[in-house]
């Protein structure tokens, strides 16, 4: 996502991209894969490039500010941050070190996938149900705590519009799997 | 109107925006009445990416604030079907299902090209891909399901099925072509429909008896509630903070 950054900018985009995420703190927004590029403007001028997980994501107020923050103690005088559409964040933006410390915070990491959009589905009686049968699909959600690969969806839809609600069916915790998108 | 703004279809920008809006702003009625938790923070969370799209595409109106908060009942321009109250919780399933069905069509289209809605199209087409995955696994299950969420369900989309047809009319400034997202549509949603053992409902979706002028500004009964009580606040308090 780097285009042509003066040793400035890659330095300014360090200081932006070490800033933790206001919701997940265990991970940085260069992990999270959110900030996407800094401009410098003038001597003391910048302008960063922000980008939401989800359209709707309430956080990006407070990483604003914190990006602000960081760089205004960085010696820059006005900071600027744009938030940026295109191209669309996606899961796999979020860097192998992001997923590990995802894993060790509880929260199921996503799977890294190719074609976006949900993955197939059928519900149980009684609860949500994956299927084995159709398309192969990604590679199933594993534990956080115990590892196993027997989990099961409760719920798409978690505490934050990023989270899908699962249990364990080893070790009986439930967890919250960062859902791909 | 300035040059500069004649490149921003205002129109389309106003009826998507207000889709959303809209739509966010009954779902979050749910807050508190859910049937179990789970759905409380499903219904939450689709409402939630609806505003965040409606305030991109409010923005790109004028002042999304001024726009949501201070508008009369008929400068809105959404669609009738999403204004509708949300009934028992399977009319709720079938407006989602009807409208995230299209709005996924809709957006898949204009993330396709390079108009002004492509990078929030490209964005929220995933999102919705969530939110109608959501509406049909409900209306398997509902339909599917004992005879009385199987009635209620038929019930539902009998119901909701004569606000279908204002989705697929053209509307200025929007760069889709109506015809071939309504076909696309029909064959989602009857597929739904004939999976969860319902019925195709049989009752016209264009024409005299059906209804659908809302991207006119013509709105049913409880739209005025629901907009009393979203500007309440606002109209009551300008410009409050917490």
């Amino acid at each position: 996502m780097v285009t042509t950054a003066t040793p400035l900018e890659a330095e300014l985009l360090d200081i932006a991209g070490s800033v933790p995420d206001p919701e997940l703190p265990v991970l940085t927004l260069q992990e999270l894969g959110v900030v996407r590029a800094v401009h410098v403007r003038g001597t003391d001028t910048v302008e960063v490039e922000l980008t939401p997980t989800y359209t709707g994501c309430p956080a990006i107020e407070a990483m604003s500010l914190d990006i602000e923050r960081a760089l205004h103690a960085h010696g820059m005088r006005e900071v600027t941050v744009r938030t940026v559409l295109r191209p669309a964040w996606s899961t796999d933006d979020i860097t192998p070190e992001g997923r590990r410390k995802l894993r060790e915070f509880g929260i199921a990491p996503p799977r890294v996938r190719e074609p976006s959009g949900p993955v197939a589905l059928t519900l149980g009686r009684t609860r949500t149900l994956e299927t084995t049968t159709g398309d192969p699909g990604p590679d199933p959600v594993l534990c956080p705590h115990c590892g196993s690969a027997d989990t099961e969806l409760l719920s798409r839809f978690s505490s934050t519009a990023c989270k899908a609600l699962r249990r364990c069916l080893a070790c009986r915790e439930p967890f919250d799997h960062f859902k791909e998108l | 109107m300035t040059a500069a703004q004649t490149t921003v279809p205002t129109t389309a920008a106003l009826a998507l925006g207000d889709d959303a809006l809209v739509l966010s702003h009954r779902l979050g009625e749910w807050a508190g009445h859910a049937p179990v938790l789970e759905e409380e923070v499903a219904l939450a969370n689709i409402a939630l990416d609806l505003l965040g799209q409606a305030r991109v595409l409010l923005s790109m109106a004028g002042d999304e604030d001024e726009l949501a908060y201070l508008r009369e009942e008929r400068a809105f321009r959404n669609l009738q079907l999403v204004e509708q109250p949300n009934g028992d919780f399977a009319h709720t399933i079938a407006r989602q299902l009807y409208f995230s069905t299209y709005q996924h069509l809709l957006y898949a289209e204009l993330a396709a090209g390079d108009g002004p809605f492509a990078p929030l199209a490209a964005k929220a087409v995933k999102e919705v891909a969530y939110h109608r995955d959501h509406a049909e696994q409900w209306t398997l299950r509902l339909g599917d399901g004992t005879d009385e969420s199987h009635e209620r369900m038929r019930r539902a989309a009998d119901a909701l099925w004569r606000f279908t047809g204002e989705m697929f009319r053209p509307v200025d400034g929007l760069d889709v072509d109506p015809a071939g997202m309504e076909a696309a549509w029909l064959e989602s949603v009857e597929d739904v429909l004939r999976r969860a053992t319902l019925p195709l409902p049989e009752g016209p979706r264009a024409g005299g008896w059906t209804a659908g002028a809302g991207r006119q500004g013509l709105h049913t009964e409880s739209f005025g509630r629901m907009l009393a009580e979203m500007q309440h606040l606002h109209r009551s308090h300008p410009g409050a903070t917490w």
